[in-house]
């Protein structure tokens, strides 16, 4: 087995340094080198471990298995610092145009950090937190250690690979400038089969439960995996120019492609950052505040009336297009009946709280995840006001639209990880509890101030925009330039900035305190021995 | 017929008809007589962990293993 190992990592090793050498572009010539680099560690690991005798007294590994969680939640940290840096600098970068330096051109002008810092805070922050808690969720609820043994090793592994070639890619200039999903046709050969992967091991932990029910989160979890797949496959299907070289180019044409590109991309925001997001919050809140979840019949209504309705509100993404109007009318439609569901879920996450109220005072986990849920729903009835065609011919390309994401992405999956993160550091290195709860405030605090500092100033700058762009005067001219509305924005700019960094420093502040938990020697007794 | 007008038939037809009645039928079977129990022992399922350690998986895994609670997990290195 190890032999066929060897073999294989030796082949690509050797392709990728073929790849290197016959390279047509720097983003594939570094991607090349990145994976002959890790084959070549890979092989050197597996042929120091070779042939050695098993240790006497091996058992097999029993219990659940939380290494991959445990990696998982550091890297979530460590990517959403990187990521919220980089945001928090582009934003300055729009503030002040002088921060696209000169000597950084052109791998740091915004146009390449952009991609960089959705990417890492949605694909690198976000993915590693719904792989770490979908894999300590699952265990839990299904009384079932991680089907596939290293399986789950490879799905951690492979994914942080993938992020790696995508962010450097994006440095590089290697972009199929389809938004989320710009990473070029090999990047995305290989997170298809990271995947399939991270689908095996879900399925198959689930599969080999000793419960008789699978819990609702496995239920969205599941279904965002799944989906995920399928809108990952679809929308890059492309060819490439050149197998030694980055460039593909796109099956689809025209509006075709761009109605393709938004049923995935509103479909990542429904799947991605919802479902999966949600399977954190039935699980978590329920943990956290020690009651099971309100109702558990609104939950099941709850998840078949996302999964149904989501698919089909992308097309608001392309009101006034080329689209045909039935399609942007249905895309319209449907994401005004998903306002309902999406309160359902609030609703039903809010109310586990019933009989826990005082807990919002003591708990500033719960505080969080209570925060976290008031978002969710003000960017679930900000989304759907924002589909309807009259509105968005006001919001779309303006400010508005980032301000709404914000408010979802920092508010909704910003908190909830946070508290995710809170609930499972502990846990996962068998400490009683976090080293500080009045960090856990204050970054409760950073955090929401910074994302009112954000949302209030984009709500301003984009309706602002939307106005100055559409005034005409009395012989129907426009009056404003674009170059006026960007002079008009500067100070809401500098207020998203701090914004940023107030969120920013909240996330390093939890940072220091998931080093101190467990770094801290451990005082509390507890049964289970550490690793 | 062409491709597009036929799938375009069947979606605003039939397909529309089947996912309306499934979506029907789920509410109205999340619903049935008797659910509550079931759906009261599926919502205390996040609170097992601590009752329900997993079984010992080494039965299956090698011949001759011991099954050790905690055992490390951080690989399987020559499990062979």
């Amino acid at each position: 087995m190890d032999y066929l190992k060897i073999t294989i990592l030796a082949l690509i090793a050797l392709v990728a340094a073929m790849a290197a050498n016959f390279a047509q572009d720097a983003a594939y010539m570094v991607h090349a080198l990145i994976i002959m680099v890790v084959a070549a560690g890979l092989f050197f690991y597996t042929i120091r471990g070779m042939e050695e005798p098993v240790p006497t007294g091996y058992a097999a590994p029993t219990g659940y298995m939380d290494g991959p969680v445990r990696f998982g939640v550091i890297a979530t940290a460590g990517w959403g610092v990187i990521g919220m840096l980089a945001g928090t600098f582009i934003a300055f970068q729009l503030a002040f145009p002088a921060l696209n330096f000169d000597w950084g051109q052109p791998f740091t002008n915004f146009g390449r950090l952009r991609p960089l810092h959705t990417s890492a805070v949605i694909f690198a922050f976000g993915g590693n937190a719904l792989i770490a808690t979908s894999f300590y969720i699952v265990q839990r609820t299904s009384s079932a250690r991680l089907w596939g043994g290293n399986l789950a090793w490879f799905v951690f592994w492979g994914y942080n690979l993938f992020i790696v070639l995508a962010a450097t890619g994006y440095l590089l200039g290697s972009t199929q400038s389809k938004e989320y999903a710009e990473p070029e046709w090999y990047v995305d050969i290989w997170l298809t089969i990271v995947w399939v992967a991270y689908l095996a091991v879900f399925l198959g932990t689930i599969i080999k439960r000793r419960e008789k029910h699978i819990y609702v989160a496995n239920w969205f979890f599941l279904a965002f995996i799944v989906t995920v797949a399928m809108l990952h496959i679809v929308n890059n299907l492309s060819i490439p120019v050149s197998i030694w070289g980055s460039k593909s180019v796109q099956v689809f044409a025209g509006v075709q492609d761009a109605m393709t590109q938004w049923w995935y991309g509103h479909n990542a925001v429904g799947f991605f950052l919802t479902a999966g997001f949600l399977g954190m919050m039935y699980y978590f809140v329920p943990k956290q505040a020690g009651r099971p979840v309100y109702s558990y019949k609104l939950s099941i209504i709850h998840f078949w009336a996302l999964i149904f309705l989501y698919i089909w509100a992308g097309p608001h993404h392309l009101h006034y297009t080329a689209l045909p109007d039935w399609a942007s009318t249905l895309g319209m439609v449907f994401s005004i009946v998903l306002w309902m569901p999406s309160w359902g879920g609030m609703i039903n996450g809010l109310m586990t709280l019933e009989g826990a109220w005082d807990k919002i005072r003591t708990d500033p986990i719960i505080r969080m995840m209570v925060a976290s849920l008031a978002f969710y729903g003000m960017s679930t009835f900000e989304g759907p006001m924002m589909s309807i065609r009259a509105v968005n011919s006001l919001s779309h390309y303006t400010d508005w639209t980032i301000g709404h994401v914000h408010s979802g992405a920092l508010g909704w999956n910003g908190l909830i990880t946070f508290a995710a993160i809170y609930f499972l550091t502990p846990k996962l290195w068998n400490r009683a509890q976090m080293h500080s709860m009045p960090a856990i405030n204050l970054h409760f605090w950073l955090a929401t101030v910074g994302i009112v500092l954000y949302a209030a100033s984009m709500w301003v700058t984009g309706i602002m925009e939307g106005l100055m762009w559409r005034e005409v005067d009395a012989n129907g001219f426009l009056v404003n330039s674009f170059a006026d509305t960007v002079e008009a924005k500067f100070p809401m700019y500098v207020v998203r900035g701090l914004g940023g960094v107030l969120y920013l420093s909240g996330a390093l502040v939890m940072v220091w305190n998931m080093w101190m938990t467990i770094r801290a020697p451990q005082t509390a007794a507890i049964a289970t021995p550490a690793e | 017929m062409d491709l597009y007008s036929l799938l375009r038939e069947i979606a605003d037809s039939w397909g529309l008809l089947a996912f309306f009645t499934f979506f029907v039928g789920m509410a109205i079977w999340v619903f049935r007589p008797g659910s509550r129990a079931l759906h009261d022992e599926a919502a205390q399922l996040a609170f097992n962990d601590d009752h329900a350690p997993p079984p010992a998986a080494c039965a299956n895994a090698c011949p001759d293993c011991t099954c050790d609670h905690g055992a490390s997990d951080r690989g399987q290195r020559n499990s062979k």
